[in-house]
């Protein structure tokens, strides 16, 4: 038990505690209450970042199931510290904002902050857990509290069809990304995500390496909504705005990349994992920005935007892992800057994005709505939201001075690196990387002052809008505008960031770069020269003006080629299909028919014994020792055929019956004749009084149908019963030669010779029935008991709608 | 001999599968009678039909047929009488409360 241990379970017990607090007099507002958490656990992750600068984190371990190799290992270094502090900052300013946006007299609030505390516990679970086995159980909670948190207002329809959608997708990842986390196990013995790092090479050349790369990061492409699994985002945005902006801008959607950069080190240098990270990132980087740009509603917007910069994240990450390919350090170390990119640009994205959400939640709840069509003319009413959002927009489009100029720079810097290459057929596909990187920043660009513009320039169309729009109130702005500044503040002194954060997660997301004792040399600068990157950038801004200004043209252009094929419809009608094919298939065979269902019983009887008897060879007959044929016994067994052959011809329920009843009768000789008298006598016994029940029942049954069926002949029928006959009578004489040809000796001896010495009874059958097998005998009884109970029951009691019960009063 | 005896216990088999497949509801009935008695038979025929004494210690035969099967095939006599009785009873009421036998219309509505 660690400090570390404590920070991730403190959100735990307060979620607990939460709903304690409805009890309090004057009912307060629970975000004040909630808000000591984030902000104590940011406070203790701050204070940590001396030490993990100086690699000296924090790995504590608890046992769990040891025998299983599971342990709660925490582990803190520069990776897992960046992404605390990222959700414990963000998560601090996020339950600041949701104080003033959730109205604790309208909204369910004490559940509000239970899922959004559990959520938090989980995502440090995520970051800071070193067993696989705790990451994914971590991982699965953060789904699972999303899915509650999406669903908030569960009323709504659509945000019931968001919270399942996503709950389907990143489950399913999840599930995927246990195998992979299994398979590694498999390959390493170990889940101590340090231990596997440090036997890459049992992973390196196996053959399960590329299953357990493409199952880890199907995990990690659905929870980062990278493309096609992108589809749940877009419809997570039913979720309260808060939610929003903490879960499906600044720490869920990155677990993903915490997931691929924690694994960096194991699958690094693999062809598969470069060209899989950085292609579905790239295509997710011009898929979501192309599609930002025709969205009306500023939450779908942003929802497009994150997954077009998440996209960004992933192929830079992808470019990055290149490095673990060469063994020379310098080259290394050059490509090594597209995870410096990755990193901070993922700490930028974060600041801004989470600011922009902030400020769509302050329009939608001034203004009454989202619609971008419905929206303009706000700058002059709400200014301090218009600096936010020109802050955030700015960045997002790569404009200097801010944060997100210096990533976009870098990201430049790095696909234009990828084609130096050489490896891996990037001669052939060098020239793509910045190709689409760039039309990328253009759409991004576009969509940035799309996003700006529309909603805080032009006319104010106060008819449209439900409330008078105002400023909003104070306490609501300070989260966005702390993020604001930090996104300029990143601009303008990325220094801040390299030494204490960027640089040790460097370390940890490439170890084998450093020697013992060395740091990355991580020198982030705002102006380096007249670089061919600058030249992009200014090309960027100028073609993202055009595209702005002819946006509407464009939108028209692209719209129908959307409607016509979109992966949300894929998955809609994916998932009807599948519920109406197992629809179909299970009224195809469960059709209430009990003929039916006894066809599928005889037939897999049949097909199973018939295909075993003859795949291993079982028939055999051997008919040595075979008792000798006499007339007698010739004679009985005819006539039971022939009157058993006859119950199926017979027109009268009455003559079935009595064939029936002779079958019974030639049994009883059959027993006579084999000396078996007591089993002679009891089935005369029975048979007679099964006889008279039979006919006793049958007298009673009403004459509702009174032409007596002749039996349908149905081949069906014929041919099933044909095979269960022949099946038995194979079986019968296989086993018969088989006992033959292996003769053990029967038991039967020792009961003949104890029967009179050891029981005091010359009747062996019955010494048997009651003295060496009385148990039997005893629950035979109580079989009989049951049976006679029930039928009485039966008769006496009817529960009809006219006759119930007469309970007692 | 038990070559004979398991044809005819296949037969007996075939009919009681066939009657357990039809629509009648006491065929099917009658088909789980002619089934226990194809088991019952099959019991006493697989622990073979050597000739011997019937197995009463008092009559000093040298052999004995099996003891075993008997006790087993007595036993299981009285479960399946118990079985059938119970059965036909709960065929006789169900006739009287639903009206009709036919296996056919006594299925649950579609859909369900």
């Amino acid at each position: 038990m660690s400090t570390l241990h404590a920070a991730i379970i403190l959100p735990f017990i307060l979620a607990i505690g939460v709903p304690l607090l409805k009890r309090l007099p004057g009912r307060p507002h629970p975000g004040w209450a909630v808000l000591l958490g984030p902000a104590a656990l940011f406070i203790y992750f701050l204070g940590q970042i001396p030490s993990v600068q100086a690699g000296q984190g924090i790995v504590s371990t608890i046992p769990w199931i040891p025998s299983l190799g599971i342990e709660v290992t925490v582990l803190l270094d520069g990776l897992s510290l960046l992404f605390a502090l990222l959700i414990s900052g963000i998560g601090a300013l996020v339950t600041l904002y949701s104080i003033f946006y959730m109205d604790k007299k309208r909204e369910a609030v004490h559940r509000f902050y239970t899922y959004l505390l559990l959520f938090m516990g989980a995502m440090l679970g995520v970051v800071l857990s070193d067993n696989l086995i705790v990451l994914y159980g971590f991982w699965e909670l953060t789904s699972i509290s999303s899915f509650l948190l999406i669903s908030f207002w569960h009323h709504r329809e659509r945000s019931r069809y968001g919270a399942f959608k996503s709950m389907l997708i990143t489950v399913f990842g999840g599930l995927a990304m246990l195998a992979g986390f299994v398979l590694l196990y498999r390959m390493t013995g170990t889940f101590s995500i340090r231990e596997i790092i440090q036997s890459t090479d049992l992973i390196k050349g196996h053959s399960l390496m590329l299953p357990t790369l493409l199952l880890v990061l199907l995990g990690a492409f659905t929870k980062s909504a990278q493309f096609p699994f992108h589809i749940w985002l877009p419809d997570a945005m039913e979720a309260p705005t808060p939610v929003s902006a903490y879960l499906h801008s600044a720490t869920m959607v990155k677990a993903g990349l915490y997931l691929v950069a924690r694994l960096t080190p194991v699958f690094a240098g693999q062809a598969a994992w470069f060209w899989l990270v950085s292609a579905v990132g790239l295509i997710t980087l011009i898929f979501g920005s192309f599609k930002a740009i025709k969205q009306t509603d500023l939450k779908a917007m942003l929802a497009f935007s994150t997954i077009s910069q998440l996209g960004l994240i992933m192929a830079l990450l992808g470019l990055g892992s290149a490095s673990g390919y060469f063994t020379d350090i310098q080259q290394s170390l050059f490509y090594s800057k597209a995870t410096m990119a990755a990193i901070f640009h993922l700490l930028n994205h974060a600041v801004f994005k989470g600011a922009l959400f902030m400020v769509v939640g302050i329009v939608d709840h001034e203004t009454g709505t989202r619609d971008i069509r419905k929206l303009g003319g706000l700058m002059s009413i709400m200014p301090v939201t218009f600096t936010v959002a020109l802050i955030g927009t700015f960045s997002m489009a790569g404009i200097p001075p801010f944060g997100g100029f210096l990533s976009k720079e870098m990201f430049f810097t790095a696909v234009l690196n990828a084609g130096e290459m050489g490896i891996w057929n990037m001669q052939t596909w060098s020239l793509w990387f910045p190709l689409i990187a760039w039309v990328a920043s253009v759409f991004t660009f576009a969509y940035s002052m799309v996003l700006l513009f529309r909603t805080f320039t032009g006319k104010l169309q106060e008819q449209e809008l439900s409330k008078r729009p105002h400023e909003a109130p104070v306490g609501m702005l300070i989260s966005p505008v702390i993020m604001a500044s930090l996104a300029l503040v990143f601009g303008l002194f990325p220094g801040l960031l390299s030494y204490s954060l960027i640089e040790p997660a460097m370390a940890s997301i490439l170890p084998g770069l450093l020697a013992p004792g060395e740091k990355f040399q991580v020198s982030i600068q705002f102006w380096h020269g007249w670089t061919p990157e600058v030249f992009m950038t200014i090309g960027v801004i100028a073609v993202g003006i055009l595209v702005f200004a002819l946006s509407s043209k464009i939108k028209a252009l692209h719209n129908p080629l959307f409607t016509r094929f979109s992966l949300n419809g894929v998955y809609d009608s994916g998932l009807r299909t599948m519920e109406r094919s197992s629809q179909w298939i299970t009224n195809k065979y469960m059709t209430g028919s009990v003929r039916h269902y006894l066809i599928y019983i005889f037939a897999f009887l049949i097909v199973v014994l018939g295909v075993i008897m003859f795949a291993f060879d079982g028939f055999s007959l051997d008919m040595s020792s075979y008792a000798p044929v006499t007339i007698y016994e010739t004679a009985i067994l005819l006539a039971l055929i022939i009157a058993a052959s006859a119950v199926p011809f017979a027109n009268s329920r009455l003559l079935a019956i009595i064939l029936t009843g002779s079958v019974g009768y030639m049994v009883t000789l059959f027993f006579v004749i084999f000396r078996a008298p007591d089993l002679a006598l009891t089935q005369l016994i029975v048979e007679t009084v099964s006889v008279t029940l039979f006919l006793l029942c049958f007298y009673h049954l009403p004459k509702l149908k009174k032409e007596l069926s002749v039996l349908k002949f149905k081949l069906t029928n014929f041919l099933i019963s044909l095979g269960v006959g022949t099946m038995v009578t194979l079986i019968a004489l296989s086993a018969l030669s088989a006992g033959s040809s292996h003769p053990f000796e029967s038991i039967s001896k020792f009961f003949l010779e104890a029967s009179y010495k050891l029981a005091g009874g010359k009747n062996v059958v019955n010494v048997i029935l009651v003295d060496f097998r009385g148990f039997d005998t005893m629950l035979e009884i109580v079989v009989l008991g049951i049976a006679s109970l029930g039928i009485y029951a039966m008769i006496r009691l009817s529960l009809d709608d006219e006759q119930q019960v007469q309970l007692p009063s | 001999m038990e070559l004979m005896m398991s044809i005819a216990v296949g037969i007996l088999f075939m009919i009681g599968v066939y009657l357990i497949l039809s629509r009648s509801l006491l065929r099917i009935i009658l088909g789980t009678s002619l089934l226990t008695h194809a088991v019952h038979l099959l019991l006493l025929t697989m622990a073979r039909l050597k000739k011997g004494a019937p197995p009463l210690l008092g009559e000093q035969a040298s052999a004995y047929t099996d003891p075993i099967p008997a006790a087993l095939i007595l036993t299981s006599i009285v479960i399946s009488f118990g079985v059938t009785s119970f059965f036909f009873v709960l065929a006789y009421k169900s006739y009287q409360k639903l009206k009709t036998d036919d296996m056919e219309q006594l299925r649950g509505d579609e859909g369900e």
